[in-house]
């Protein structure tokens, strides 16, 4: 088998070298880029990110990478978004007034509620280890997920979450003060984790490894 | 209540992981990179590094470490001492941090805080307090490693930080830092219990039951450092003990 190729969108956001350690690591050659025909030609492509959602569309509209990505998208080949690279896929974010996302998975990014469901103020951003836990029997396989036990713990830090409109693309959540947010969305080909799976220890590089040695299709 | 992290909290000086007691009397214990590759492969939450000497000297070798960390150190890393600019917050991500933790250069001109909030987000951002008691239930914040007063107040600072736009608070208790005589509990519930954001408690681990009576205080995060440099506690002996007594924590 061919070593695997990952392609790793940068658009002035973030830190990309802890993307491309964790790849390299799972056996891929990674090639980090803001070009267009690099993105159009991917054999796989991850969009990462850190920050506001404002700043990532931005960044992705000064690099006229909107519309390749949605070429990408529609190609079949697998898209991955980590952190704000997830909820940048989604219709519209309300941080910070709203904004258009990609439209790659349907839903809203809207605020992580301050209040548990039991009443008690929780941390805003919600940071640290948390468990994925699936929203169906048996839903991982065929999903980078597939090696994965249910109940694994995921680094994640945000404020904002993913809510999809159509239930069954959520394939993993995590509980935050009684709030089950979206921590792995998919539809088709594209993949969403709010977690970081290079940070999330080696379960994460395990999930990374998933992705990243999936059959391209 | 949701998993307290357990970090690792490594100090460096130049190219060397060093232990003081209340900041100061630094000790050399080996390469920071030896440590955390052990710390991660331990199972720590996350990794610190604060280079206690860069607000007076300049940053030296920080963004050397972090790059070698980061090559295989696949938790958070935190990054702090002697950061004054967006600039240098920006060379540190690149070089792998996942976070930066601000203390001088925030008290000197808070407006920075917001400044590296707005370009990177609150999530990166760590407000490091150095805090030494005044009088009960009172602490100043201290600059340049535990050196410099401020004037200014712990709690009051925590609060302001919040507005700032930081996304959590590494409290030191500079009174236990080094002693292992546990961590200033009052510091720890004062500040946690004022501010909607995180908090890391750092400075006199002594014992596992240091760690519950911390997180009883508040602390969303522990921090420890010479208690795993020399091997008193192993992190996977200390999550165990933590577990143990009730704590809720990843299980590795």
């Amino acid at each position: 088998m061919s070593v695997p190729h990952v392609t790793v969108v940068d658009y002035g956001i973030g830190n990309l070298y802890s993307v491309q350690r964790a790849c390299e690591t799972c056996g891929a050659t990674v090639e980090l880029t803001s070009d267009r025909d690099a993105i159009a030609n991917a054999e796989r492509l991850i969009l990462p990110g850190v920050g506001a959602f404002a700043d990532g569309m931005s960044g992705l509209r000064e690099r006229e990478l909107v519309g390749p990505l949605r070429d990408y998208a529609a190609s079949g080949r697998p898209l991955l978004g980590i952190c704000l690279g997830m909820q940048l896929l989604a219709d519209a974010s309300e941080e910070f007034g709203v904004h258009e996302g990609l439209g790659l998975i349907h839903g809203r990014v809207k605020q992580i509620p301050a209040i548990t469901t039991d009443g008690r103020a929780q941390h805003i951003p919600r940071v640290g280890w948390m468990s994925l836990d699936p929203v169906t029997e048996s839903p991982w396989e065929d999903t980078p997920l597939r090696n994965t036990a249910p109940g694994a713990y995921v680094y994640l830090v945000h404020s904002y979450h993913f809510v999809c409109d159509v239930p069954s693309e959520v394939l993993a959540v995590s509980e935050y003060g009684g709030h089950r947010l979206a921590s792995a969305i998919r539809a088709h080909n594209v993949v969403g984790f709010q977690f970081h799976p290079e940070r999330s220890g080696p379960e994460g590089l395990r999930i990374l490894a998933s992705f990243v040695n999936d059959e391209a299709r | 209540m949701n998993n307290v992290r357990l970090i690792a909290r490594l100090d460096v000086k130049g190219p060397n992981l060093i232990k003081g007691v209340h900041l100061e009397g630094l000790r050399v214990i080996g390469s920071p990179h030896a440590f955390a590759r052990r710390y991660y492969e331990q199972g720590a939450d996350e990794i610190i590094y604060i280079d206690i000497v860069a607000s007076l000297y300049g940053r030296s070798k920080l963004t050397e470490i972090v790059r070698s960390a980061a090559h295989d150190v696949f938790v958070p890393i935190t990054v702090g001492g002697g950061i004054r600019s967006v600039d240098d917050v920006r060379e540190l991500l690149r070089a792998g941090a996942d976070k930066i933790a601000i203390n001088t250069a925030a008290v000197r001109r808070p407006e920075l805080v917001t400044e590296i909030a707005r370009r990177f987000g609150s999530q990166c951002v760590v407000l490091s307090i150095e805090a030494k008691q005044q009088a009960p239930g009172r602490w100043e914040v201290f600059t340049d490693c535990g050196r410099e007063r401020s004037g200014v107040d712990v709690l009051d600072w925590a609060r302001r930080g919040v507005d700032l736009g930081i996304g959590e608070i590494l409290v030191t208790s500079i009174d236990r830092e080094g002693t292992r005589k546990g961590f200033d509990l009052d510091l720890t519930r004062t500040v946690a219990s004022a501010v909607p954001v995180p908090v890391i408690a750092s400075g006199g681990f002594g014992a596992p039951a240091d760690l519950t009576a911390v997180v009883d205080a508040g602390a969303a995060a522990v921090a420890v450092a010479d208690a795993f440099h020399f091997d008193r506690f192993t992190i996977p002996q200390l999550r165990a003990a933590a577990i143990g007594a009730g704590v809720p924590m990843r299980v590795v």
